[in-house]
């Protein structure tokens, strides 16, 4: 058992604002692992945290065995912004030539990558078109597509559905699945519930607070409840309605 | 190699942005245009009314290029004067030459007190001096002079809020935080930066300096090539200051609050107004201004022909900007990414 993400008592905050307390957690190699929790619960700041962006006052957090914040662990991260960070004069193919090349990919084995990147995400017969004329799916996928491009060990997803209608959904996840069954490591954030029973394990936060890391089922169980929903509520210290 | 992507980048997003390439290209060269239309206009011709005057010296007044009009008397001429017809009233009182100005306008004032000089000279044989230039010519127009400063000024504003914009939209839209989750140095994206922008900022000097001079017949004795190298390291520091003031800016609004505080400033210690009537304090005011060195490394080239030794000052200067103002920029970025 090999833990791809190692994060020993992480705190941070912002303005005086405890923004995280004392977050512990562990992902293992091949995990699909999500980050549950409502807005402003903390969990985009803990994305940072991994990534390297932010800094935090206190903890360390390990990836692949090397210690955050360190550039060359960035080509091993594949990382999906909460925001589509797209360049929107550019075309869908100009967009990932320039990130590919920021990866370190060239020549044809950047061309063969950026058109099995479009195909996973279904946008093959859109790459020559602006992503000002995208619709808002077509960018979460091209979002999506840029983080696989140099086929990272591991998966860092800051809400990757949202904002996208129910069929395109399915698909996404289809192809999440599709990617931890090859051996990718994915942590995504969601506070979509359904979602969430989706992930081999996931972690509630609430509040900068880490509250119950575990198995869907496991946490219906230990909270005796039958939705996640619900045991997000209990295991929070809430009283269900 | 990162460094080389993220230019081609920007070259581009520029390419698709047709207005902004205009603004770029276009702009400067409009401006430059209307301001030769101003300083190089016609000369001004005064309107004298003239009052009861002998008539060789309303035959000398004619000769001076100004429009004489007779008047009978004095309050017919003040009428007229009053109501703007006239610039001055000229009229003999107790045998001295009495003159009345409108007195609004200061060039004005002195083109009719020059005009008045020669009739008075002219009644009086005086030795002419022999006169020659050590640089510059005769009737050169203060657009000559102006010139060079301008050049310099218009490419130094324009790629100050181009570049200020375009970093600060990266920020904005969240693909500078993108851009920084992949492994690219933050040096890299500055120079990515530069790289880009520059070859813009090349042409743009390039296409400005050869309008004013072979369109608009800007007075220019000096190399080419020396302009051309002033004016990239002008761009190039207007481009990193740009950069580097955008991570002070939270929306483009805010970049355009930097004029006054950073542009303007410049335009009045750039030389285009004389300092020597300032306080000697103030005049030192000038040194932190990039485009003062600039400006006086410009007007040497372009009016007295100075060679490279003559205006190295300067370019060490611009260049010791530019890199104080890239490395600050990159430390600026660890706001953004930790490392």
């Amino acid at each position: 058992m090999s833990n791809i993400l190692e994060i020993r008592d992480i705190s941070r905050s912002f303005h005086g604002r405890a923004v995280l307390q004392s977050i512990h957690l562990q992902v293992e190699r091949g995990e699909l692992f999500g980050l549950l929790g409502p807005s402003g619960s903390g969990k985009t700041t803990l994305i940072k945290l991994m990534t390297g962006m932010d800094r935090s006052d206190s903890g360390e957090i390990h990836i692949l065995g090397e210690k955050v914040p360190k550039l060359s662990l960035l080509k091993r991260i594949g990382y999906m912004a909460q925001s589509d960070a797209l360049y929107n004069e550019l075309t869908a193919r100009q967009n990932l030539q320039f990130f590919a090349s920021l990866y370190g990919l060239s020549g044809a084995r950047r061309n063969e990558r950026i058109d099995a990147v479009l195909r996973v995400v279904d946008l093959l017969d859109h790459k020559d078109k602006t992503v000002a004329a995208y619709s808002g799916g077509m960018k979460r996928r091209l979002s999506l597509a840029i983080s696989l491009l140099h086929e990272p060990e591991l998966l860092i997803l800051d809400e990757p559905t949202v904002g996208i209608d129910p069929v395109l959904r399915q698909s996404i996840w289809q192809e999440l699945l599709a990617l931890r069954d090859q051996g990718t490591t994915i942590i995504l954030t969601t506070h979509v519930m359904d979602e969430a029973d989706k992930c081999d394990r996931i972690g509630l936060i609430r509040d900068g607070h880490l509250t119950a890391v575990d198995s869907p089922a496991a946490l219906k169980e230990r909270s005796g409840t039958t939705t996640l929903e619900d045991a997000f509520i209990v295991l929070g210290g809430g009283v269900l309605a | 190699m990162r460094t080389r992507a993220l230019a081609l980048r920007i070259i581009r997003q520029f390419l698709r942005d047709k207005r902004t390439l205009a603004l770029i290209f276009l702009a400067p060269l409009l401006i430059l245009t209307l301001l030769n239309f101003i300083f190089n206009g016609q000369p001004i011709t005064p309107n004298i009314g003239t009052v009861q005057l002998p008539a060789p010296i309303i035959e000398r007044l004619n000769g001076t290029d100004a429009n004489v009009t007779t008047y009978t008397n004095q309050e017919e001429a003040k009428q007229a004067l009053e109501a703007g017809d006239l610039d001055a009233i000229l009229s003999l009182a107790d045998g001295k030459p009495d003159l009345i100005l409108e007195g609004s306008d200061p060039s004005m004032n002195q083109a009719i007190l020059l005009r008045l000089q020669k009739v008075m000279q002219a009644s009086t044989p005086t030795i002419q001096p022999n006169i020659t230039y050590l640089h510059g010519k005769e009737g050169m127009s203060s657009f000559d002079y102006f010139g060079p400063v301008l050049i310099g000024f218009f490419s130094f504003f324009f790629v100050f809020m181009i570049a200020g914009v375009s970093f600060l939209r990266e920020r904005t839209t969240g693909t500078l935080e993108r851009l920084l989750a992949t492994p690219i140095r933050r040096s890299e994206v500055v120079g990515g930066y530069l790289l880009g922008f520059g070859i813009f900022t090349l042409l743009q000097a390039t296409l400005i300096t050869w309008f004013a001079i072979e369109v608009l017949g800007m007075y220019m004795v000096g190399n080419f090539g020396l302009v051309l190298l002033i004016n990239l390291l002008l761009t190039l520091t207007a481009l990193t200051l740009g950069t580097l003031l955008s991570s002070f800016a939270s929306s483009e609004f805010q970049i355009i609050q930097f004029i006054p505080l950073v542009i303007v400033p410049q335009v009045f210690f750039s030389g285009l107004f004389n300092l020597d009537a300032m306080a000697p304090w103030l005049q030192k005011l000038s040194y932190i201004m990039p485009l003062y060195y600039g400006a006086d490394a410009m007007r040497g080239i372009m009016i007295r022909g100075e060679s490279i030794g003559d205006i190295q000052l300067d370019i060490y200067i611009l260049l010791g900007f530019s890199i104080v103002f890239a490395l600050l920029n990159i430390a600026a970025l660890k706001k953004q990414r930790a490392i």
